[in-house]
């Protein structure tokens, strides 16, 4: 044995997987050297849709940054809004009506639909499925956009919230309509598992690859469904509540192997919590106002404030400073996926060159956010 | 009815008649043998027509929207369209890439896939050659096709490629094994080669009726065979972008694709005549029977590549030695007690017989799947 090992002379090939791949959501890039197909080494170099976001928030005034917040995770717009214009008002202590808080909570939670349904058709994606779950996820996701443009005219960069409210009341027909895209929900979900939850193949794919470990996943700083699919019980808006979160009776589904399949199980237990959420907050929705009236020259005081919610993919925060001119003096943003992209070599050691596509997807990366 | 059965056997005796007239005989056969030639490149080229609308058709009714619709009626010219942007592309050679492997490869790639249509039985009398080896040919052929792919993964110069190289030559020579032995039950029963004779041996039962389970060994290694999905590892889109062919482009992109859907379609056919009767039916004309059984189990494939994911290629390999040879050893052993115990004693219990031994298979294997698993979470909770 000790002699054939010997003179069999093997050699590790590096292979650069991306910017251009089909399943690197974008330009990600990762350098890795294989043995085989077996992973030695993984470097992710990221980089490559860098806009300067934050030097540019800088030069906007504080409402000029709403439409740039909707690029960052162009998947959910609203929530990226709803981060943002929850600094400011933090930063200039503005209240905010109480038909404006549920308005915005029905956006973030549909916001919350579409991504883990567009997260796991993209997942299936890389899993080989030839597009069938994420073209079940677009069909769905459609409807919810078409909301989306009802409310602000827009589907995907909706530009919507505003410092004290939402840029405008719901348009008549919008509740009908609601109602019936909420009401059949439940029945996407169960279709969408039906079609993935049991299947043997997505079973052996996805069980017991990408292992995250809680502790390793607190110490990467991870956030999101891919904390919680690690089995810590750490949801922003029941931790950390903000706007009217603790109004709403919902769970935090939680992992209990902590690997891919844990966090295709987290994201279908979230969206049935979303829908649980949207089904509160239609009932209790009351009339009145949607917006306060602000300044035309927006100046908040000067002090600093960071403000956190729990997007879709993780904690989403703003840190912003104000010397008190119409400019935020520094804009920064914690963006989930960037933070959550670093723990990728970690989960890739060892695994074979197809997980680390599932393995990527199950991340749920959107390169907007991660370059800013 | 007699007349519509047998029309193209008629048409080319007819046609050889009139050429016998003013030709010597020699000519008159060689002018034959050419014309059924150009005959089944001809029918190659509107089958792989055909089948990739029907793909697109039928995975875009999976997909919940139309497909092809715009080129001609229902987008039946869409592959016209295709096929005139693939001629016109530039063709690339990489700078890096081994010049005579990288254009042989896709030549190489076409030619057993047109070698193979010889032996397919399409109808009554309707077969290019009758080889009595026709089956041996027809494994022969099919290997052949690895060694172009290898060609073509080794030549391109891209690491992508290669992997999808290797891969192609892990998955194919492994799932030859079973596919050749669960084929052999079929064999062991007509006891001939010839794929004519198989489809002679059943004028009374099909054979999936005596072996359902040696038809999926059958299929599963076809379609694994055939790189399709679940078992596109060679070409998978989300890993290696597109294997082997990632480097061509144009008209040797083309051929790939043509030797895809071609092989594709083949195997479907070889699994009709196999086990399923091939052109034997009533009623409608031989060779209809044939192409409805042959798309009907195309139809299954489109239906797989629109539903499931990809193995890995561990887990592929595993499927492969760990399950699908010891059960296609172990089929072909109890088809074959069978088959002797029930020899002479008409047709009745040998499908009884052959029925229950399926069973019986299909049981000892949930059995011992249990068994294992129970196993397997004893160790686990242990550990």
């Amino acid at each position: 044995m000790q002699t054939v090992e010997t003179r069999l002379r093997t050699e590790t090939i590096t292979l650069n997987m991306g910017p251009q791949h089909p399943s690197t959501h974008g330009v990600f890039r990762m350098i890795i050297t294989l043995d085989g197909e077996t992973i030695v080494d993984l470097e992710p170099v990221m980089g490559y849709l860098h806009r300067c976001q934050e030097k540019i928030g800088e030069r906007n005034t504080y409402l000029q940054n709403i439409p740039y917040t909707d690029r960052l995770d162009y998947i959910c717009s609203m929530s990226n809004n709803l981060a943002y214009v929850m600094a400011v008002e933090k930063l200039a202590q503005i209240e905010v009506p109480e038909r404006a808080e549920y308005i915005r909570i029905i956006m973030v939670e549909l916001t919350r639909i579409v991504n883990h349904a567009v997260a796991i058709g993209a997942l299936l994606n890389d899993l080989g499925c030839f597009f069938t779950p994420m073209l079940y996820a677009l069909e769905e996701r459609e409807r919810i956009l078409d909301l989306f443009e009802m409310a602000s005219g827009s589907r995907m960069m909706c530009n919507y919230m505003r410092f004290g409210g939402v840029r405008y009341d719901l348009p008549p027909g919008f509740m009908p309509e609601l109602k019936s895209v909420v009401a059949a929900l439940p029945d996407f979900i169960d279709e969408f598992e039906r079609l993935l939850t049991d299947n043997e193949i997505v079973r052996i794919r996805c069980q017991g690859v990408g292992i995250l470990p809680p502790d390793v996943a607190v110490g990467y700083s991870c956030t999101g469904p891919l904390l919680r699919a690690s089995g810590v019980d750490y949801d922003i808006r029941k931790v950390d509540s903000y706007s009217i979160y603790d109004r709403f009776d919902f769970d935090v589904p939680l992992g209990t192997n902590y690997d891919v399949y844990d966090r295709y199980l987290v994201r279908i237990g979230e969206m049935r919590q979303s829908v649980r959420i949207l089904e509160q907050a239609i009932e209790q929705i009351p009339e009145g106002e949607v917006s306060v009236k602000l300044p035309r020259v927006f100046k908040p005081p000067e002090g600093d404030v960071y403000h956190r919610i729990e997007s879709p993919k993780g904690e989403l925060g703003f840190y912003l400073v104000s010397d008190g001119s119409t400019n935020p003096y520094r804009y920064k943003i914690r963006s989930p996926t960037f933070i959550n992209l670093i723990v990728l070599p970690e989960l890739c050691k060892g695994h074979k060159v197809a997980d680390v596509v599932a393995i990527l997807g199950s991340i749920d990366i959107v390169l907007g956010e991660v370059d800013r | 009815m007699p007349f519509l059965n047998d029309l193209f056997v008629n048409l080319s005796y007819w046609i050889h008649g009139f050429l016998a007239r003013f030709l010597p005989l020699w000519a008159a056969d060689l002018i034959m043998m050419l014309l059924t030639i150009a005959c089944l490149i001809v029918f190659a080229l509107i089958t792989i027509m055909l089948i990739n609308w029907l793909e697109r058709k039928v995975i875009g009714r999976f997909q919940d929207r139309y497909g092809p619709n715009r080129v001609g009626p229902l987008g039946i010219l869409q592959f016209v369209a295709d096929a005139i942007k693939m001629f016109t592309k530039e063709d690339i050679t990489p700078a890096n890439a081994d010049r005579v492997i990288f254009n042989l490869a896709p030549v190489m790639v076409v030619v057993p896939t047109f070698l193979m249509l010889a032996v397919l039985p399409f109808g009554r009398g309707m077969v290019a050659a009758d080889l009595n080896i026709g089956f041996l040919y027809i494994v022969a052929i099919s290997s052949l096709t690895t060694i172009a792919i290898l060609l073509a993964g080794w030549g391109s110069r891209n690491k992508y490629s290669l992997l999808g190289g290797m891969r192609v030559v892990a998955q194919m020579i492994s799932y030859e094994v079973p596919m050749v032995l669960s084929a052999l039950g079929v064999i062991m029963l007509t006891g001939s080669l010839s794929l004519v004779s198989i489809v002679e041996g059943q004028s009374r039962v099909p054979f999936i009726l005596l072996q359902p389970l040696g038809f999926l060994i059958y299929f599963m290694s076809a379609i694994a065979e055939v790189n399709r999905a679940p078992f596109d590892l060679p070409e998978a889109e989300s890993e290696i972008i597109a294997g082997y062919h990632t480097e061509y482009s144009g008209m040797k992109y083309a051929m790939f694709l043509l030797a895809e859907y071609i092989n594709a379609f083949i195997v479907s056919a070889i699994a009709a005549t196999l086990f399923l009767g091939g052109w034997q039916g009533p009623l409608l004309p031989p060779y209809v029977w044939f192409f409805l059984k042959a798309y009907a189990i195309y139809f299954v494939l489109m239906w797989l590549r629109g539903t499931l994911p990809r193995l890995r290629i561990d887990q592929l390999m595993g499927l492969a030695w760990k399950f699908l040879v010891p059960l296609a050893l172990v089929n072909l052993l109890v088809m074959g007690l069978v088959a002797t115990l029930t020899q002479g004693k008409g047709l009745f219990p040998l499908v009884l017989a052959s029925l229950v031994a399926n069973g019986l298979i299909v049981a000892a294997v949930v059995i011992i799947y249990a068994f294992a698993m129970r196993r397997r979470r004893q160790v686990e909770v242990a550990a």
